[in-house]
């Protein structure tokens, strides 16, 4: 195959823009993805199979068929997940990655988000550190984000967020009624509500028409196209510049490297199940935390006997996601309005400045609950089958609130990604083993954070509440994975430069949510975006044809 | 194993239509070539999970469960993605009659309503794992997309005051007939 400039590994939030802003600047690229790229006839409004509620298994991959986890549980030992099983901790396998499906929360950080550590210190046992960035290093290329991407939404109700240069691209849609309940409810509490930034046309944007409103929002495609995610801005866009070749269907198996270190392409199984080489000048590994993190600990040779990056024993570890917390609401009067995606109204307030917690996170109203995603979800002492729950589920349905929201995580080196020693996917390859815990403190936050939810519910009027608070035993990382590959000045405690470049291989980065130090208390996607388009622009700044300017 | 119900060249819409029409004359096209109604139940199984998960979900002024389709909608999963769960239905059906006949000197099928409501309340402790399974199965099929057999003529969202049909884009299914509202 005949040799590029880059090959891209992974076409999600991340890979997606790296591959567009290297094509444009004229590299010559291949854009490798393990997944499928799926169209609007692709889209199925089904209940019961999409990215969020996987009974049926997943509707964007990976397939439940060759693709195990193994999660260690301090209880019960090693578990082996299939990828439509919660505790397998999935994002998504297909061109656009989880942002094909996402809720498209499109949130910029704080700047503290970036200054945990010098703000409350560390807790004894955390690996709570600063970003080697700050927010104001970001803020051009949240600026970008925002606008290549496409976001609506308006911050301009709460006083809380970081300096920005100029309003989102879109306003946000309409007010839908769980927001008209809520947002008089928030004032009174002397809070700050807004409208949600979400990476979702609310007018015609990017030569694409608006959200029309449907019911199934997170966890589906956009069956009107007006949800924005790579795989309909940067990559056609990527495309279109003749330089981006697109293979999809392609597993990486390694970084391969030569015998001075560098690496020099990436092996992968073809859609046929066949072994090729890509030949390249670097390699960009934007494959999200959890499979980033197993693909350089799978790239091993002479040279990097523990996988590449990894000569301090920094890769898969901090990894982390969101501890998710907050309360459900049962009203007297109807709040259901059918009118998607349902999450619109957000408070900002608690992510910082409680005494005695490290941050905290942003509270948001849930989307549409699906009738099947309710049906664990009723009052309290409702039985759970018989004809009183049919009754409930009649009678609430349309009368329940759910607020919720991202408690930031702390932190913890333990909690990590390695290699499972036994089982391996359909390829052969070991698989990821995930196991450890956030910083315990992180719960502490939760409870209070739900109990937040809990007071704004039953200030908008519910007549009872339902608290949901949990303690899990294992790292909760899911679609928000973050934090394997950390981002740092000082090679001993992290992966990856400020440029996202691998310390110890210089024509290698990670470039997805690995590199986050911390996770903000919001949805990471815009995030991971912004850095993308950071590291991309350094990228090329430095590119002198076939490498770097010394 | 594809089901012969597959084979029926039915788009969504107009499948949901001809349920509206009757539910009856549907099931009976449904079973097309096949050898009985079912793809992994036998008649008598189908019977006892019936009466199990009609007291999971009973008939009000809406549909009981089965009436709803949801044996349609397990059946169909234990020959597809449930195939793993086989065995917990053949032998948990199988102790639920076992336990039936102990107690009443019948099968579920054939006792009354507050029996069964009593023998299902006993499977629950009795057999928990089972019964959950049943449980969440039944949810699903009631409260989940109609495609997949469950949900007859989207009844339960119909129940719960949602719009239907709801707001839809351009998915090619809706560009041979646009909904009616």
């Amino acid at each position: 195959m005949k040799r590029v400039n880059a090959v891209v590994v992974g076409a999600g939030a991340a890979g997606g823009i790296v591959a567009k802003e290297l094509s444009t600047a004229g590299l010559s690229v291949v854009l490798l993805e393990r997944g499928k790229w799926y169209t609007a006839n692709d889209c199925r409004k089904d209940d019961l199979r999409n990215q969020r509620t996987t009974l049926l298994g997943n509707a964007f991959g990976p397939e439940d068929e060759g693709n195990p986890r193994v999660v260690f549980d301090p209880k019960s030992g090693p578990r082996t997940f299939l990828p439509s099983e919660g505790g397998y901790q999935n994002n998504a396998a297909c061109v656009g990655g989880g942002t094909l499906s996402y809720g498209a929360m499109a949130w910029r950080f704080m700047p503290q988000d970036f200054r945990m550590r010098s703000i409350y210190g560390a807790p004894q046992g955390s690996s709570l550190e600063d970003w080697p960035i700050t927010y104001d290093d970001l803020e051009p290329f949240y600026d970008k984000a925002e606008y290549e991407i496409g976001i609506s939404g308006d911050y301009s109700g709460s006083p809380f967020f970081g300096p920005r240069k100029r309003p989102l691209p879109m306003p946000p849609l309409a007010p839908n009624r769980e927001f008209q309940i809520l947002e008089p409810a928030a004032k009174r509490l002397g809070l700050h509500p807004f409208h949600i930034p979400m990476a979702r046309n609310s007018v015609p944007y990017n030569g694409r028409g608006p959200c029309m409103r449907c019911r199934w929002c997170v966890g589906f495609a956009c069956e009107a196209d007006a949800k924005n995610g790579s795989q309909n801005t940067v990559i056609p866009t990527a495309l279109a510049t003749g330089n981006c070749e697109l293979r999809t269907e392609c597993m990486a198996k390694e970084i391969l490297t030569d015998d001075r270190g560098r690496a020099r392409g990436v092996a992968y199984y073809d859609a046929d199940g066949h072994l090729q080489q890509q030949d390249s000048d670097i390699v960009i590994v934007s494959a999200c935390a959890i499979e980033s993190a197993r693909l350089m600990l799978n790239s091993k040779s002479r040279l990097f006997p523990n996988g590449l990056g990894n000569q301090h024993d920094q890769v898969g570890r901090h990894l982390q996601g969101h501890h998710y917390t907050g309360a459900v609401g049962f009203f007297d009067f109807d709040t259901y309005d059918d009118v998607g995606p349902g999450a619109s109204i957000a408070v900002a307030d608690y992510n910082h400045g409680t005494p005695g917690l490290c941050g905290g996170g942003a509270l948001c109203n849930e989307f549409i609950r699906l009738p099947i995603q309710m049906i664990e979800r009723m009052p309290v002492n409702t039985p759970r089958w018989g004809l009183k729950h049919k009754q409930a589920m009649r009678n609430f349905y349309k009368r329940n609130i759910a607020v919720m929201g991202p408690t930031q995580p702390i932190p913890s080196a333990d909690a990590r990604v390695t290699l499972d020693p036994d089982v391996r996917d359909k390829w052969g390859m070991p698989v990821a083993r995930i196991s450890g815990n956030v910083h315990p403190h992180t719960f502490e936050i939760g409870v209070i954070q739900a109990q937040r939810s809990e007071a704004w519910l039953k200030e908008a009027g519910a007549v009872s509440t339902l608290l949901n608070a949990g303690k899990p035993t294992i790292v909760s990382s899911g679609q928000h994975q973050a934090g394997t590959c950390r981002m740092g000045n000082d090679p001993q405690g992290s992966v990856v430069s400020k440029a996202c470049q691998v310390h110890d291989v210089d024509n290698v980065f990670v470039i997805d949510g690995s590199v986050h130090v911390t996770n903000g208390g919001f949805n990471p996607a815009l995030t991971i975006m912004a850095i993308a388009y950071m590291a991309s622009e350094e990228l090329v700044r430095n590119w002198k044809g076939t490498g770097f300017k010394s | 194993m594809q089901s012969s119900r597959d084979g029926v060249p039915l788009t969504r819409r107009q499948f949901v239509a001809a349920g509206a029409m009757g539910g009856a004359a549907l099931a009976v096209g449904c079973a097309g070539t096949k050898q009985g109604n079912w793809d992994f139940l036998n008649d008598p199984q189908a019977r006892t999970l019936a009466a199990i998960c009609d007291q999971i979900i009973p008939a009000d002024d809406f549909p009981s469960a089965s009436q709803a389709g949801v044996l349609t909608y397990i059946d169909r999963q234990l020959a597809r993605h449930y195939r793993r769960h086989r065995n917990a239905y053949r032998d948990g059906l199988e102790q639920a009659d076992a336990m039936s006949r102990k107690r009443f000197g019948q099968d579920l099928a054939a006792l009354t309503v507050p029996q069964q409501l009593e023998m299902v309340s006993s499977i629950e402790k009795e057999n928990s794992g089972f019964f959950n399974l049943v449980r969440s199965h039944t949810l699903e099929g009631y409260y989940g997309a109609p495609r997949h057999g469950g949900n007859r003529d989207a009844v339960s969202w119909k129940m719960l005051g949602m719009a239907e049909p709801p707001v839809r884009g351009r998915a090619q299914y809706d560009q041979r007939k646009s909904p009616a509202s």
